[in-house]
């Protein structure tokens, strides 16, 4: 079983609770996530699975990936013009010998048109049947209770209602933000005479000494768009027929956004 | 909105409510928890505001009570609400009746529609 899943959120909406209070909650779909990978301490150094959620078009992923998930490489630009040459060459060369009425050259051709072909089933970096493309690979750990294969789905039921779960995403991303917004700074007086320091971040430093603005000092700059994760929510609902699940409170990031749902790892 | 938006409120929407108009004069009977016990607080008023929409529809009523105007929201959706009676229907030409805070006695009055 997997300590986690990839999904994507939906939503914010209200539900009531036992004694009538409304209740916040997100709505992710949650899978199913198919195991593309197996990572053994033999091999990689570390156990890990990873996992494939969503759709995309074979078109829209590199060579790399399609190979890595098991499909049949199309064939690049220089690969179809190289066996185009190569055909056309064998042709000649064959017409050339059959034409001395060799027995062996018929063999040959046979041979030279097969070429182009079991190439092209030679494309194929891995055995089995092809995965995805998914929209999105990610690493997760095994809890080792039943071993994971290969192509094998993993849905929400690995999650109950009433557990925590950790969200891990991409926050929004809100531009380059002042100090006020970034960090919090207060802003100067809004009264007294003062004029355009309502939300300037005041001093950054002393003098002389040290006569330079300290490392790490907080400044205006760019905010949000960074992996975020919000810890211990509690899981209200979890759907295996919908691939849904239903989480107290906000998570990080906008409606349609990729996240992971992680089983509680700090109690 | 999303499906999966949709059943999760569908499981908490209501329909054993009746429909409620602005102005309406209704009595809200709502559930009320007082130690162990439980038991019904009616609030009777006239319906002001109609607001949200799915599962986070509400209205809100408002009352005056010992001289001052009490105004309280309900969702429509509320587990808590037990039942709610209309006693009469008035004629307004607007959803938000914020006009009556306004008003006392007399002048507070709606036309009442059979």
């Amino acid at each position: 079983m997997l300590n986690a899943l990839i999904g994507r959120k939906i939503g914010m909406t209200q539900i009531f609770g036992d004694n009538g209070i409304a209740i916040p909650v997100t709505v992710i779909e949650a899978g199913p996530c198919v195991v593309t990978q197996l990572r053994t301490r033999a091999r990689d150094g570390y156990e890990a699975v990873q996992i494939g959620f969503g759709k995309r078009k074979p078109k829209n992923i590199s060579r790399a990936e399609l190979g890595h998930l098991g499909h049949n490489l199309p064939q690049t630009e220089s690969q179809r013009r190289r066996a185009q040459q190569q055909g056309a060459k064998a042709r000649e060369e064959a017409r050339a010998k059959s034409s001395e009425k060799n027995l062996e050259s018929q063999a040959d051709e046979a041979e030279s048109q097969s070429g182009v072909r079991t190439q092209a089933r030679a494309r194929k970096r891995r055995d089995g049947e092809p995965l995805g493309p998914f929209e999105i690979l990610r690493e997760v750990q095994s809890l080792g209770d039943t071993p994971v294969t290969l192509g094998q789905a993993v849905d929400v039921g690995i999650f109950n209602q009433g557990e925590y779960v950790d969200i891990i995403g991409t926050s929004k991303g809100k531009g380059f933000a002042g100090v006020m917004k970034r960090h919090g700074f207060r802003g100067g007086k809004r009264t007294h005479g003062q004029s355009d320091r309502m939300r300037a971040p005041g001093s950054i430093g002393a003098g002389t000494t040290p006569g330079r603005v300290l490392k790490g000092t907080r400044m205006a700059g760019r905010m949000g768009n960074e992996r975020c994760t919000v810890k211990a929510l509690e899981i209200v609902q979890a759907d295996s027929g919908r691939n849904m699940l239903v989480i107290k409170g906000s998570i990080p990031g906008p409606n349609g956004g990729i996240v992971m749902i992680r089983k509680q790892v700090v109690k | 909105m999303h499906t999966l938006i949709q059943a999760v409120e569908e499981q908490f929407l209501r329909t054993d409510l009746p429909e409620v108009l602005s102005g309406d004069t209704v009595r809200v009977h709502t559930k009320v928890v007082e130690g162990n016990k439980e038991r019904i607080q009616i609030f009777e008023g006239i319906v002001i505001r109609l607001n949200g929409s799915g599962i986070n529809r509400h209205f809100t009523v408002r009352r005056i009570t010992h001289g001052i105007g009490v105004e309280r929201s309900f969702p429509f959706a509320s587990p808590r609400i037990d039942k709610i009676e209309i006693v009469k229907h008035a004629i307004v030409r607007r959803k938000n009746l914020y006009y009556l805070r306004g008003l006392t006695g007399k002048a507070a009055r709606l036309k009442e529609r059979h």
